[in-house]
């Protein structure tokens, strides 16, 4: 006999193919559409296109700036997640609030801030220029950008996690006499480190994936200032179907195994 | 006085947390604030106004509300299935879900074209039965929605683990039945991580460019979506209007963000 | 202020010595262009530096980033290291001389109001031509689909726009019939592109509308790019004589050095050898010869100039395409 708080069997299963079918259509065959404009022609195109000189340095530059941004969100997230979660100070919900505020800009708009600050019109344009720095159109502008749009994704994953586990733990080891960042490497990140990077992961995913920020900050210089997301719009607009659906693939294969991974750390 | 706190490293983390934030976020967002204002308030004011403005912010307001509440039954639907049942494929359902987060915005576009098209994959059926998807408001809603459902679900999930099957057995020992049990026990548990789910997915895709851009008709008046405005003005070298535009759009998405957070604290106020 | 804003630009001087920034520098050069000459200067850009190297025994290295062109000057505007800049129209570039990067009698320096290849804007359709489209007074017929970019996004939709509003002063009864020609054909358009490629995708890969408001290079390039025999070009009975103008960025070229392989770059183009490499990806050459070696690739057509017929850029934007400009009040409710 079934269990008062169990749904018959054919709702059950009703219900688990109604979730299938709703990820199927709505995530599972935009992802099977860039594969298969990918692979169009074979394979031998699709693998021709990711060998391109222009498009392999759009891959250096995207792991080159993702591998900048996310550090700097690491460390930022995870001092945020310290404060916020196992302190009580004023402006707390505040800061809260700012550290979500990122989610919620449009990335036009995350690209279009740096503009406004370090372009040549901007606030700091005259004054870098007289110095020769290049920050929009160059590398520090797509980190910038890249950074402004990964920023919440640490900090959301690790401070419900801390705010749960409170602060015992630690205080037991304040009272053995753990100095400060004995206590950090010893007590709190093993605590939090699954949720650590899967953060990690995710915010690593977007950064390299981004699209509408980087390119207002990037000066779309084929082999330059392009990176994997601006590239694929290059190509697509030179009418390089096969090849732009083949980079696009690779950056889907590189967010799936993302996911995977992710999935793995959730079960250990 | 407070007292002296036990743990060390407040100082430490307030600053780095501070510096981070401030460079980063608050410096540039400040320049976004201040931007605006060399047109005058009256400037400023009649160039958030404008018919073809407006249209867009009711557009992007409009179908990021659509998606978000479409989101939500498929959302809590999935998200249910993921912790209630098992079954073969559950694993790779439940990454599956995280999908929009890692997909780059381009790419979930050109793939969202190509398939809701007149002559895509499922733009075709659907054309036969005359319904037209891509360049459309229509194709930015369900753009939109791709956007927002991972977090719908990634907001329920954990809520729903933890509520676990105890308080619907005592509902059913009370004599409810299976639907009065989801209906007066589950759903009210849930409101809040449903609010906070929907207002995030709903703020997200608002300023959403990148997988909308390719989808949308970009006519002005009816498919032109806000952030492609903002663009629009950039290249016409009207700085302060694309700034305008951008902090009413800002402005807009933070007040529905506290009119979401203040509906999950008063549904958080009625449970148990 | 004065502390967070040093700190800031410290990261910013060590990653912009490593970055693209730095790659750039005598010896280099960027061509900042919009979007449908991506072809034609990948072509050219190959024959200019085998030219440099036998005039100077110098190597160059050639960069070139495309884009809509108004978005490019924007970009140049607001610190796009480009030495030189090749445009879809003029007024970008005046814009980019407003801000002092570009001596303001520029359009003076070279030949040919400083455009050393021509355009104009054609009709491309469907095999066969279904609707019967022959010229512009058959785009505002219902049930014709007519895909153009945004013109307010796009130099490419500008020139259509124009061309378009050319041809129903005439034909539609002066500016005020001219203005309701444009509204109708507008609301004969199902999608409004960014740039002049994304419309031309939406046209021959979207299977949108029925006929593409295109630059005669890129009608032929499509014919090229997606198959033989797919599509068609139409001549109008009139159409606008479309010059995309060069210019050196003077500030740019001063600061980096780079003053003399960049005005070599923009002498080079009105040379024989780039003339026949204009005409072979379907711009129209200024040489007569290599005009006339295309022979029927061009066909003759009169062609109204934005001087003549509109008083300059700087007045067709006001009247067109400026916030309020006619455009605007096309979109207007209550229409």
């Amino acid at each position: 006999m079934r269990r008062p708080t169990e749904e018959p069997a054919w709702l059950r299963w009703l219900l688990c193919l109604l979730a299938v079918a709703v990820l199927g259509v709505f995530l599972v065959l935009p992802l099977a559409a860039v594969f298969a404009e990918a692979f169009r022609r074979g394979v031998a195109p699709a693998l021709a296109a990711l060998g391109d000189p222009d498009a392999l340095a759009a891959i250096r530059l995207t792991l080159l700036v993702a591998a900048i941004a996310v550090p700097v969100n690491l460390v930022g997230g995870v001092a945020a997640a310290w404060a916020i979660a196992k302190f009580d100070f004023p402006g707390r919900r505040l800061l809260t609030t700012l550290i979500e505020l990122p989610f919620s800009v449009s990335p036009v708009i995350s690209g279009l801030v740096y503009v406004l600050v370090f372009g040549a019109q901007g606030w700091l344009g005259p004054w870098l220029e007289e110095r020769g720095i290049q920050v929009v159109f160059a590398l520090p502008g797509l980190v910038l950008a890249t950074i402004f749009v990964t920023f919440p994704f640490v900090a959301r994953t690790v401070i419900p996690l801390m705010q749960e586990q409170g602060r015992t733990e630690e205080e037991a080891a304040a009272t053995l006499g753990a100095g400060g960042w004995r206590m950090a490497w010893h007590v709190t990140l093993p605590n939090i480190r699954w949720a650590l990077l899967s953060g990690v992961l995710l915010c690593n995913a977007r950064a390299m994936g981004e699209f509408g920020a980087v390119s207002v900050v990037s000066g779309h210089v084929r082999g330059e200032t392009n990176t994997m997301p601006l590239h694929i719009e290059i190509l697509y607009n030179e009418y390089q179907f096969v090849a732009a659906f083949a980079v696009a693939g690779l950056l889907a294969l590189l967010a799936l195994l993302t996911l995977a991974a992710k999935s793995l750390l959730e079960r250990a | 006085m407070r007292r002296r706190d036990a743990l060390p490293g407040l100082g430490l983390a307030l600053g780095v947390t501070w510096l981070w934030l401030g460079l980063i976020v608050l410096v540039p967002l400040a320049a976004l604030a201040i931007r605006p204002w060399e047109l005058g308030l009256a400037g400023v004011w009649a160039s958030v106004t404008e018919p073809r403005v407006l249209a867009s912010l009711r557009l992007s307001f409009g179908a990021a509300l659509v998606a978000a509440l479409v989101d939500l039954p498929l959302g809590l639907l999935v998200a249910w299935v993921v912790v209630r049942y098992r079954f073969p494929g559950r694993r790779v359902l439940d990454a599956a879900i995280d999908l929009p987060f890692a997909l780059p915005t381009a790419v979930a576009g050109l793939a969202l074209t190509a398939l809701y098209a007149p002559n895509g994959w499922l733009g075709a059926p659907l054309a036969a039965l005359g319904v037209k998807v891509a360049f459309t408001p229509l194709g930015v809603a369900v753009a939109l929605a791709f956007v927002g459902l991972p977090f719908i679900v990634r907001m329920v999930e954990p809520v729903l683990r933890d509520l676990g099957p105890e308080a619907e057995e005592a509902a059913a020992t009370l004599g409810a039945t299976r639907w009065q049990a989801w209906r007066l026990v589950v759903l009210p548990a849930l409101g809040p991580a449903l609010v906070a789910g929907v207002g995030l997915a709903f703020a997200r895709a608002v300023g959403e460019y990148g997988s909308v851009i390719f989808i949308a008709g970009n006519r002005p008046m009816e498919s032109e979506i806000a952030p492609l405005l903002i663009v629009a003005r950039l290249e016409q070298y009207d700085y302060a209007g694309a700034a305008a535009l951008g902090l009413a759009l800002l402005l807009l998405s933070f007040a529905l963000l506290l009119v979401f957070g203040a509906m999950q604290r008063r549904l958080r106020r009625g449970l148990p | 202020m004065a502390v967070p804003l040093g700190r800031r630009a410290l990261p910013g001087l060590a990653l912009g010595l490593a970055g693209p920034a730095a790659a750039q520098g005598a010896g280099a050069l960027l061509n900042v262009s919009y979007d449908p000459t991506r072809e034609f200067y990948r072509a050219y850009n190959t024959a200019f530096a085998a030219h440099w190297r036998e005039k100077s025994g110098q190597a160059v290295r050639l960069s070139t980033s495309h884009g809509g062109s108004g978005r490019q000057a924007r970009a140049v505007i607001d610190g796009l290291a480009a030495d030189v800049v090749t445009l879809a129209l003029a007024y970008d570039i005046d814009a980019i001389a407003e801000r002092g990067l570009i001596a303001r009698d520029w359009q003076r320096r070279l030949p040919e109001n400083s455009a050393p290849y021509t355009s104009t804007i054609l009709f491309l359709v469907r095999r066969g031509n279904p609707k019967g489209i022959k010229d512009w007074g058959d785009l505002i017929r219902p049930g014709v689909g007519v895909v153009t970019p945004n013109p307010k996004t796009s130099g490419g939709a500008r020139w259509n726009y124009l061309a378009a509003w050319a041809w129903a002063q005439r034909h539609a009864g002066g500016d005020q019939g001219a203005a309701q020609f444009l509204g109708r054909l507008l609301r004969n358009v199902p999608v409004l592109d960014a740039g002049a490629r994304g419309a031309t995708t939406s046209f021959a890969q979207r299977a949108q509308g029925d006929v593409l408001l295109a630059w005669e290079n890129e009608a032929h390039l499509a014919f090229a790019e997606f198959g033989q025999g797919q599509f068609e070009i139409v001549v109008p009975s009139l159409s606008i004589l479309a010059e995309p103008p060069v210019a050196v960025v003077d500030r740019n070229v001063d600061r980096r050095g780079t003053r003399a392989v960049a005005e070599a770059y923009l002498e080079h183009l009105y040379s024989a050898e780039a003339q026949a490499l204009a005409a072979k990806h379907f711009y129209r050459p200024r040489d007569r010869a290599a005009l006339a070696a295309a022979g029927a690739t061009f066909p003759d057509l009169p062609l109204v100039t934005v001087d003549a017929e509109f008083g300059g850029w700087a007045e067709a934007q006001r009247t067109h395409f400026a916030d309020g400009g006619s455009f605007d009040r096309l979109y207007q409710p209550g229409r």
